[in-house]
This record gives C-alpha cells, structure tokens and sequence, in this order.
C-alpha cells in the first residue's frame, strides 16, 4: 500500500498541473525580468551592455542561438566596483565603494533595529494600555507617512542644518527610524491585538509582572511579525535615495547615493558596472528574506485564519 | 491559617452598566461553589475579581481574614483555569507547567519533581515535550489544570472549563477534576453556564442573573426547592413547566386552583395558605406527573404534539386546551402518538407555587 500513499502525495504537489506550472513560470519571468537583465548586464563588456539587440545569452550557448545574441562573461565590471582608474591610462584608485556598502548596511540595519525596538514597545503600549484618544494618536504617526518625501525634505533639511545632523550617522539613522517608527508601530499592534488576553491574564495569576508578560509570554507569539516588520522596513530604508542624497555626507554615503554618482565621466554611462553594484546591492535583502522567509510568510498571513 | 474565600457587597460597574451588584459569597477551604447563570449574568465578572484581574467598584474581597481588593494577581496567589485554557502558545507542555513555579524560586531537581507529579496525576507525561498547539483538546485542557495545581495556591478558579471539549471527555474530564479537587484543602469557584456541570461538581451551587445572585444552595436545594420561577425554569432539564392558574383558596395542605376552567385540587406545602386568592404560578418538572388512564377531577387534559425519545424515557410535548405547552417526560413503555390525549396528574409533593411576583410560596 505504500506505492499508492506516494502517489498520493505525488499528486498532492503537482494537483495544478503542467498549465499552470507554466503559466505561473512565464508571469513570474516577466517580473523577474528586469532583474535578470541587470544581473546579465553586470557580466558584460562595455560595448556588449550597449549593443542592440540586447546580449542576453552567454557564449557558452552559442551552439543553441545566432552568435549576435551572445556575449562573452567577464567579472571586470565586479572589481571596477570597488576599484578603478578614473581617466584614460591613469592607476587604479580606491572608488570607496567598500565604505558605502558598510554604510548602508549599517544605517539600513541600525535603523530598522532601532525601530523595531522602540516600535514593539510602543505598539505594545497602544495595544494593552490605551491612552485617551488612543486612535487619534495612531492616526498622527501615520500622517508623517501621507505626505510625498519631497514635501518634507526641506523642514527636514533645515532642522538637520539647526541641529547639526547633516552628514553624520546619527542623523540619517534617526531619520529612517522615525519613516520606519510608524510602519512599525501599526503592524506590530496589529500582532498584539490579536493575541489572545486570557494567556496573558493566566501568566499573571501564574505569578508573572508585565515586563515578564511582555518577553515571556508575547514576544514569542509575535517573532513571525517582528520578521515580517523587519524585512519591509528593511527594503524601504536600504533602497532609501533622496533623504540620503541629501542629508548624507562623503563618509556616510550610502549605495544608492554613490551609484548614481557613477553615471557620467568619459565614457557615458558604465552600465556594466552599474548593474555590478546593483547586483551587488542586491545580495544582502535576499539574503535577509531568505532566512527570514518562513517567518515572513506566517507573519504576513497571521490572523487570517480564524483559530 | 485556613484558606477561604469572602465577597461582602462586591459591585463591579462597567461605565454606566452594572455587571455584578451587590454580591455575598462565602466558599469554604475544600469547598466546590459553582456560579451558575446565562451568559452576562456577571458569574465571569465575579471570577476575575476574585482572581484580581478586575477591581470591585465596591465591597471587599477577602481571602482567609485578609482583605486582598487592593493586591495584584501575582500578589493574590490564586490559580485559575480559563475557558480557551490560555496555554503559552511559545512554551512546551513541561515549560507551561514549570512557568507557575518561577515565582518560588525552587531548585531545578524540585521543579522537575513537582512537573513529573502533575504530569503523572493528569497523565501529561508523554506529552511534555510538545506545544500546544501539537497536542488533542482534551489534553489542553489536562495540561491547564495541571498548570493550576502544581503550585500551591491560596484558591482554585475555574473558568467555564469544559465548555469547549466534547460530550465524551466532558464527561470524563468532569470526574478527574472533581477527584483532583477532593484532594485539595482550598477553595473552588467554578464558572458554568452548563447546569449539569455545576449539579455535578459544586458543593453548592450560586445562581447569577444580570448581576445579582438568584440563589445559593446545595445542588438538591436549587432543585427542589427554588426560590423563584427563574431559578425553577433554569435548573432542571427537560425545563420545568409552569402553569399560570387562579387561585381560589389554600387550605392547610390543598389547594384549589382554575386552569382553562377546570377546578383543580392540588397537595402543596402548607405555607402557601399564606397566598392570598388569585393569580398564581403552578412550577410541575415534566418528571412529576403521573399518567391517568381517564381525565379525573384533578388531572390536566393535554394533547400531546411532538414526540422525542430519549432513549430510557420518553419526552412529550403536549399542549392544553388554552395553548399552553406541557412538556412531560413518560416511561419508555409508554407508547404515546402524536394527537393523542394524555390525562396528567401532577405529583402533590412536587409541585411548587410561585406567587404573582415568581417568588416561590415554600
């Protein structure tokens, strides 16, 4: 009987079928497309990148398509990242590339941990002991978010210049904290909110303070939100561009900032090296939704189902 | 110092709504009380304040002779058991019953003894190792009590804490408790809105409606002798019929009453002679009639409408002459049709009188 379990359970997987196991690969290429192209383009030649029709296929498949649509892989573009000669014939320099990778791993990273700390604790708050007026209060975090980031930056700008926040790392750390405060605040509440009380009210009898309550008894039920908060959080503040072009300084540089920097000089647009740090940029997030992923996808369905 | 549980005048008000008014509740060391009532009768209302997690807008909650309305759960030392069982969804089986403990500061070889007892007791000891979430209904709720006696609490609090098992284990379930229960020396409240849960397990029973307590009593008190039409319609299943009927006169141990018309004579106890002539309520329980074979002076002519066995008896639905419904429990033997008619004579010593207010004439 064994034989016919397995083909239960083969059945299981596959119940779609060959449609739409297709169907489903064709659209999520055309999402992934653009990515693809970038990661291709950060493999190519200069003249490759800028050739129309585009190269999209190695050489080493040029047995399979018209040798006009292939393109010879060089890893050139990666080390340009990082180090390259700025004109003609002149010795390679440093490009600093190293520094804003740290940088915006450091800021991204600081901030959403900062944010998510301050923003547990509050939602928390929100939550279990609610002020009067508690929903107004809810709504005036959120109006930080309603207005376009073009809106603000010039308050902001100025308060920087008052403060003297402009350029360092505090300042851009604070900024992106108090953007993701607000994100944080609402989804983590919304955690809270649907757990249950009587387990906090049996942990209580059960002889526990609130603090315990709190790291005991609700933290854990929400590890799934908290991944969740933090990979959205995560990607907003890591593709971060304008606060950062503004408010950053040559040493707090982010990635985003110093790619666009790039374009120009004498040759046009590098777009090998360009998609190389975009390909490049683009390792940590995944890596981070990655380990994070089976969280992630309780945390985004959670309370969706009705116990 | 014995361990008892007091509420002297205890109200508790939700803005303008009073859930729990002026409640007087005495449970005794080793004693089982049940708060029996409709929902939002305030029975859970009064639990929490006991177990500290609401605060009495007035009155005194007393545990031993010491007043405790001020002190927080943690400070209370009570157990309870909440009706979703209120596991730690995070925590193991062997975590969930160890968290009580944390308070007491006990050695690790101490806290693993007490654990493997519980566990042995509630049969918990195979599953010490999953989470809630992995393990049956019935067991959930094992490993709640469980939860509640590995300490040593000051009380014992129960929640509706069958409500959600099936008719089986509730069964089951009801008869564990109640021996793990007889072995304590503390005090019980058990929340029920289930009256055969409460018939069962209490000591004696309190019966809630909108926030006042209706009657407290031993389990055969609010029975047989409940001291108004609620309380008489409430406990008891089938539900107790209740007949409006004039009263003509009382004398001594008889009563003579009109229903439909019909003169009737009745046995009663002799302290309805105090009623005075006129409209009155007649509580039979559809287990205290006897089946005439031809309607007499004192029987009440029904036709009977819906048949529903319930396996050792039988129960009917019948109707009088006026419409009102007589619900009747017959014998097995007894084969009734539907459209039949039934002479019932109501069992003297059964029947109580409710006075044009409801409250009982006993």
């Amino acid at each position: 009987m064994r034989w016919v379990a397995a083909k239960n359970r083969a059945k299981e997987v596959d119940r779609a079928g060959w449609g739409r196991t297709i169907a489903a690969a064709v659209v999520s290429l055309i999402y992934f497309f653009p990515v693809l192209v970038i990661i291709i383009t950060a493999f190519k030649k200069h003249t490759d990148a800028l050739a129309v029709p585009a190269k999209l296929i190695p050489d080493a498949f040029d047995w399979l398509v018209p040798d006009y649509l292939t393109f010879s892989p060089t890893t050139e573009n990666f080390v340009n990242v990082f180090s390259r000669s700025f004109s003609t014939g002149a010795a390679a320099q440093d490009t600093g590339f190293d520094l804003f990778f740290f940088n915006s791993i450091f800021i991204a990273g600081f901030s959403v941990l900062l944010a998510l700390v301050i923003g547990t604790i509050a939602a928390f708050g929100f939550s279990r002991y609610p002020l009067k007026g508690n929903d107004t209060y809810l709504f005036v975090i959120l109006t930080t978010r309603m207005l376009p980031a073009i809106v603000v930056i010039i308050p902001v700008m100025l308060m920087f210049r008052v403060t003297g926040l402009a350029g360092t790392y505090t300042g851009i750390i604070l900024l992106y904290t108090a953007f993701n405060l607000p994100f944080t605040i609402w989804m983590m509440k919304s955690f809270f909110d649907e757990l249950s009380r009587d387990v906090e009210d049996a942990a209580r009898i059960d002889g526990s303070s609130d603090r315990r309550v709190f790291f005991k008894i609700c933290m854990p039920q929400v590890v799934a939100g908290l991944a969740a908060t933090a990979v959205f959080g995560l990607i907003l503040t890591w593709n971060e561009f304008l606060f950062a072009l503004l408010l950053t300084g040559v040493e707090t540089r982010t990635v985003p900032v110093a790619m666009s920097q790039t374009i120009g000089g004498d040759i046009g647009v590098r777009w090998g090296l360009l998609a190389a740090i975009e390909t490049l940029f683009l390792i940590p997030v995944i890596l981070v939704t990655f380990f994070l992923q089976n969280q992630l996808l309780r945390g985004v369905t959670f309370g969706t189902v009705k116990r | 110092m014995k361990s008892t549980i007091e509420l002297r005048d205890v109200t508790k008000n939700f803005g303008q709504f009073t859930a729990v008014r002026d409640v007087d509740l005495f449970v005794d060391a080793g004693e089982v009380v049940c708060l029996l009532g409709p929902s939002g009768c305030g029975k859970t209302t009064t639990l929490r304040m006991i177990a500290g997690l609401e605060t009495p807008s007035a009155g005194d909650i007393l545990f031993g002779k010491s007043r405790v309305n001020n002190l927080t759960p943690e400070q209370r030392n009570v157990a309870m058991v909440f009706q979703f069982y209120a596991l730690y969804p995070a925590l193991s089986v062997e975590e969930n019953l160890t968290f009580p403990l944390f308070a007491e500061h006990l050695s690790k070889s101490k806290r693993q003894a007490r654990v493997a007892d519980v566990a042995e007791i509630l049969q918990l000891t195979d599953i010490l190792n999953r989470k809630p979430s992995e393990i049956a209904e019935g067991e959930k709720q094992r490993v709640a009590v469980a939860r509640a006696i590995i300490r040593e609490p000051n009380c014992f609090l129960f929640d509706e804490p069958l409500s959600r098992l099936d008719v089986e284990l509730r069964e089951s379930m009801r008869g564990q408790i109640k021996e793990v229960l007889q072995g304590l020396s503390k005090p019980t409240v058990i929340v029920t809105h289930d009256q055969l849960e409460a018939l069962t397990m209490a000591d004696r029973i309190t019966i809630m409606r909108d926030g006042l307590i209706e009657q407290i009593g031993t389990p055969h008190e609010v029975f047989t002798k409940p001291v108004n039409i609620f309380v008489a319609s409430f406990i008891g299943t089938p539900q107790m019929n209740l007949l409006g009927v004039e009263l003509i006169r009382c004398n001594g141990n008889d009563a003579e009453v009109v229903l439909d018309g019909n003169p009737l004579k009745f046995g009663v106890e002799a302290i309805a002679s105090e009623l005075s002539p006129g409209e009155i309520t007649l509580g039979i329980r559809p287990r205290a009639f006897s089946l005439q074979s031809e309607s007499g002076k004192d029987a009440i002519s029904v036709t009977s409408e819906i048949i529903e066995p319930m396996g050792a008896e039988t129960l009917v639905h019948a109707r009088t002459i006026s419409e009102t419904e007589i619900r009747v429990v017959v014998p097995r033997e007894k084969k009734v049709t539907s459209g039949e008619t039934l002479h019932l004579r109501p069992d003297p010593g059964q029947t109580l009188v409710f006075n044009k207010h409801g409250k009982a004439a006993w």
